[in-house]
């Protein structure tokens, strides 16, 4: 190891005819560089029983609750900032939702280490097929790659090592944005509107559904999904609630026609302190009419 | 093999070959301005293109048979991406990809039988325009290190002379485009020969974040080329003003992919 890839062999394979993916590459010429490589490769030993693997990655630092949410001009992604290590806060800073490309953003939930490579690896990919092809992925395609980046992680993910990640972006062909969620089979599924991953997930999706409506602004549309962080972090003892007394509040990306664009601690603060102050009226948040209003 | 050659002539041959498959085709310059690298070639193709991005602020050019260059800058692009995922993305340099590139090309043309028939430039920019590196790798693997500017092609020298002339430590991108052309058109290129839709012409701009590189065509190139005939790198103090404007004139380039608004 520690090899510099300087060697022959590497070089000959750079010169080889052949594929724009980064990953696909890197299987071919560097095996070892990639994720998993040194612990749940194909030579690392299956868990014993259905429930042994279960608790192996328990006390690693685990990633919580991702929110996504569509809106007129695109789409809006949130996360909390809490990393949990079994009973333990791990980190309260942590960053769970990137940039992807110029029209896509990533949120992971689950073990942070194995999800953090994972979004490297995918950024990665993504400008590496940019600059041989000269052209971006479609997002239908980036959202496939990043399916198969999840499957390839199937082996840890048996053994305890789960990661999940969810992927929202523009897509410039349609002019809509739009939310894809994964299992840890890489199955990959598109999401109608909003939704959310990770263990406030239940509480988040819950508090979204109320709160969406289809086609609302941009401003609302962070304001829904803030409610909705808030809301998880309220029922779920893993995920973060907005911290002011540190200024630490959650990651939220937008992306339109513009393209990515991650809000400032400043701009985020301001809907944070917003909805602290109205939660002080209002413990459970906006409250959502009981019937339909009839004319 | 049934006769005798003497590893000198074997050498003299093969890069007399080389010499001769670059000279076929056109020439093209890499000059430094104020605010970044300019990089100009002659180019009637707005798809198969001779200047390219490497990483974030590396970028590739080259002259010669295409086949052999393209494959060289897809090897580049793995070289560094790797680097990149290896270490991390500061540890990616010119000088690193340049050396790579001179022992690539230095092995293929001592060990087979036909040299590749190009000619490269890596170019790194830096945070100020004395930091900016430039390597020129030729056919044989031999690397120079440039300053201010580079001409590559079979009329190098003749269009590096023209250059040498118009050339001056900060000047604008418009005069740097225009000393540009005027070298490329010295050589048989033609100065009525050369519009908007034959040349290709790409920066590394100094000040952007992450990816540095754009391509910059269509109207903003238009543009360019109007300022460049008309300024021509003669009224120097005019510029000035027109330097400020710089940065946000490199935003109207081409939105090409990568825009750094990554945190």
């Amino acid at each position: 190891m520690g090899a510099d890839y300087l060697g022959g062999q590497f070089t000959a394979s750079c010169l080889k005819v052949g594929t724009s993916s980064f990953a696909d590459f890197l299987a071919a010429s560097a095996p070892e560089l990639l994720p998993g490589a040194g612990a749940a490769g194909p030579g690392a030993k299956p868990a014993a029983g259905p429930g042994a693997g279960g608790q192996r990655g328990a006390d690693l630092p685990h990633g919580t609750t991702i929110v996504a949410a569509d809106f007129g001009g695109g789409v809006i992604m949130a996360g909390d900032r809490r990393s949990t290590a079994g009973n333990m806060i791990a980190q309260r800073d942590i960053e769970k939702v990137f940039r992807s490309d110029d029209f896509s953003c990533v949120g992971i939930a689950g073990v942070a280490g194995i999800g953090l490579e994972l979004v490297r690896l995918f950024q990665l990919e993504l400008e590496h097929y940019e600059k041989i092809e000269g052209r971006t992925l479609s997002l239908e395609g980036k959202a496939n790659r990043l399916a198969a980046f999840v499957r390839g992680n199937l082996g840890g993910a048996l053994q305890g090592l789960v990661v999940v990640p969810l992927f929202a972006g523009f897509d410039e062909e349609t002019g809509k944005g739009r939310i894809f969620s994964y299992d840890v089979a890489g199955g990959r599924y598109e999401e109608r509107n909003y939704h959310s991953i990770g263990s406030g997930s239940v509480f988040a999706r819950g508090s979204l559904k109320k709160l969406y409506t289809e086609g609302m602004a941009e401003a609302d549309a962070i304001t829904a999904c803030m409610h909705a962080l808030y809301d998880a972090a309220d029922d779920d003892s893993a995920t973060g609630g907005p911290d002011l007394t540190r200024r630490i509040y959650p990651v939220v990306a937008v992306v339109t026609e513009d393209g990515f664009r991650r809000l400032t601690d400043d701009e985020v603060g301001e809907y944070a302190q917003a909805i602290v102050a109205e939660r002080m009226q209002s413990p459970g948040g906006p409250i959502a009419p009981l019937r339909q209003a009839t004319t | 093999m049934p006769f005798y050659v003497s590893p000198e002539q074997a050498m003299k041959d093969k890069a007399d070959y080389a010499r001769k498959g670059i000279a076929r085709g056109r020439n093209s310059v890499v000059v430094t301005y104020d605010e970044g690298i300019l990089f100009v070639a002659p180019n009637p193709s707005s798809a198969l293109h001779k200047v390219s991005e490497i990483y974030d602020r590396i970028a590739f050019a080259a002259v010669g048979r295409y086949n052999e260059y393209e494959n060289l800058r897809v090897a580049g692009v793995r070289f560094a991406d790797t680097r990149g995922y290896q270490y991390a993305r500061e540890d990616v340099t010119a000088r690193g990809l340049a050396n790579w590139y001179a022992q690539v090309l230095g092995s293929i043309f001592t060990e087979s039988n036909k040299p590749y028939e190009v000619e490269l430039v890596v170019a790194e920019v830096g945070d100020a325009q004395d930091e900016d590196q430039m390597y020129r790798i030729t056919f044989d693997g031999s690397v120079a290190d440039e300053h201010g500017f580079v001409a590559m092609g079979g009329q190098a020298e003749q269009v590096a002379v023209v250059l040498k002339e118009r050339y001056a430590t900060g000047m604008s991108i418009d005069a740097a485009l225009g000393a540009a052309i005027a070298a490329l058109s010295s050589q048989g290129n033609g100065e009525g020969g050369i519009n908007a839709t034959q040349l290709e012409v790409a920066v590394l701009a100094r000040g952007r974040a992450h990816r540095t590189f754009r391509r910059i065509r269509g109207a903003r190139l238009e543009e360019l080329l109007t300022q460049a005939r008309s300024g021509g790198g003669k009224a120097k103090a005019a510029k000035g003003t027109e330097g400020t404007g710089g940065a946000a004139d490199d935003t109207a380039a081409e939105p090409s992919p990568g825009d750094p608004t990554a945190p």
